[in-house]
C-alpha cells in the first residue's frame, strides 16, 4: 500500500523519472484548461444564446469571487485568479477520487508543500505590490518590535500547517479506503469514499479561504496605519 | 530484546498512543464549537450562512491537530526510517 503517489513511479529514463503524481497533475491541469477553453470559445453576453456550460462557469466564478470579497473587499478581483486556481486545482484532483484508479495528486506532500509555497511567496508579493517594500516590512514591527520573531515564526509555521493539513486530509482518505478494502468490503467502503469527497471539497474551500485570509491580512495594515 | 525486537514494540505502541491521546483534544474542542455555532445560530438565525461558514473554518483548524497525530501514527506503521534501517542492516536482508 502506498502512502503517497510519489511512490509509483510509471516511467524512468536515466535518473529521470515520472511519478504517479506528476502525471496526475498533468491530468487535472489538461483537464482544467480544455473545459475552460472549450467553454469560453463562444463566450456571450445575451441571456437566451449562452450555453449551459457557460452558465455553469460563471456560477463557479460568481461563488469565489463573492467568498473573496466578503473577506477583503478592496480591490477583490485582482486576488481572484490566485486564489480561484487554488480552490479549482485542489477541488478537482479531490473529487476526481471517485474514479477508479485516481490517485489524487494533493494525496502527495510533494504537490501539498509546493502549493503552500506559492502561497507563502504570494502574501508578501501581494502585501509589497500594495504597500511598498517599507511599508510591509514595517507591518511586521506592530503592534510593538517585541513580538516580531513570533510574528515571523507564526508566518512559517502557518504555511507548514497548510501543507500538513491539506496532505493529511486526503492521504487519510485514500487510506482508509484501502484498509477497509480489506476488511469490510462491502458498503463501508462505499461510506469512506463518501465521506473523503465530502472532505476533498471542504479542504480545497479551507485552503483557498486561509490563502485569501492571509493575504488579506498582509495588505490590510495600510488601512490601520493611514487612522 | 534485541533491538529488531525494540524497534518493532515501540513503534506500534507510540503509533497506537499517538492517536489515542492526540485525538481526544482536538474531539473535544470541535464538540464545543458546534455547540456555541448551534447556539448563535438560534439566536440569530439570519446570520446562519456566516456562521456555518466560520464554523466550518474553524473546525477544519482544530482537525489539524489531529490530522498531525494520525500522520505521525502512520509514517511509524507504514515508513518508518528506523525499522527500514534495520532491516536493511540485518545480515540476509
Amino acid at each position: 500500500m502506498h502512502i503517497t503517489p510519489d511512490q509509483i513511479v510509471l516511467w524512468r529514463w536515466g535518473f529521470v523519472e515520472l511519478n504517479a503524481t506528476i502525471v496526475f497533475t498533468w491530468i487535472v491541469m489538461l483537464l482544467l484548461t480544455l473545459v475552460s477553453w472549450l467553454v469560453t470559445r463562444h463566450l456571450t453576453a445575451s441571456v437566451d444564446h449562452r450555453s449551459r456550460w457557460q452558465s455553469g462557469l460563471e456560477a463557479v466564478v460568481e461563488l469565489i469571487r463573492g467568498q473573496i470579497h466578503e473577506i477583503c473587499p478592496r480591490e477583490s478581483d485582482t486576488y481572484l485568479p490566485f486564489v480561484g486556481a487554488l480552490f479549482l486545482f485542489i477541488a478537482v484532483s479531490n473529487v476526481l477520487d471517485i474514479v477508479p484508479g485516481w490517485h489524487p495528486p494533493t494525496g502527495s506532500l510533494s504537490t501539498t508543500a509546493a502549493l503552500a509555497i506559492s502561497v507563502g511567496v504570494a502574501v508578501p508579493v501581494f502585501g509589497i505590490l500594495r504597500q511598498g517594500l517599507a511599508g510591509y516590512l514595517r507591518h511586521y514591527l506592530r503592534p510593538s518590535w517585541i513580538i516580531l520573531p513570533f510574528h515571523l515564526l507564526s508566518e512559517t509555521t502557518r504555511n507548514l500547517a497548510l501543507a500538513v493539513r491539506l496532505f493529511g486530509n486526503i492521504m487519510s482518505g485514500t487510506m482508509i479506503a484501502g484498509i477497509l478494502l480489506a476488511i469490510a468490503p462491502l458498503f463501508v467502503p462505499v461510506l469512506m469514499q463518501a465521506l473523503g469527497l465530502l472532505i476533498g471539497l471542504i479542504q480545497a474551500y479551507i485552503f483557498a479561504v486561509l490563502a485569501m485570509v492571509y493575504i488579506g491580512a498582509a495588505v490590510q495594515r495600510e488601512q490601520e496605519g493611514a487612522k | 530484546m534485541d533491538s529488531v525486537t525494540a524497534i518493532a514494540i515501540f513503534s506500534i505502541v507510540a503509533a497506537a498512543v499517538c492517536m489515542a491521546i492526540g485525538s481526544v483534544g482536538p474531539a473535544i474542542g470541535e464538540g464545543r464549537a458546534v455547540a456555541q455555532a448551534l447556539g448563535s445560530i438560534a439566536q440569530q438565525p439570519d446570520e446562519a450562512a456566516t456562521i456555518s461558514r466560520t464554523l466550518f473554518i474553524g473546525l477544519a483548524m482544530i482537525e489539524s491537530i489531529a490530522i498531525y497525530c494520525f500522520v505521525i501514527s502512520i509514517i511509524l506503521i507504514f515508513a518508518n526510517p528506523f525499522w527500514n534501517h534495520i532491516v536493511a542492516a540485518r545480515p540476509g536482508g
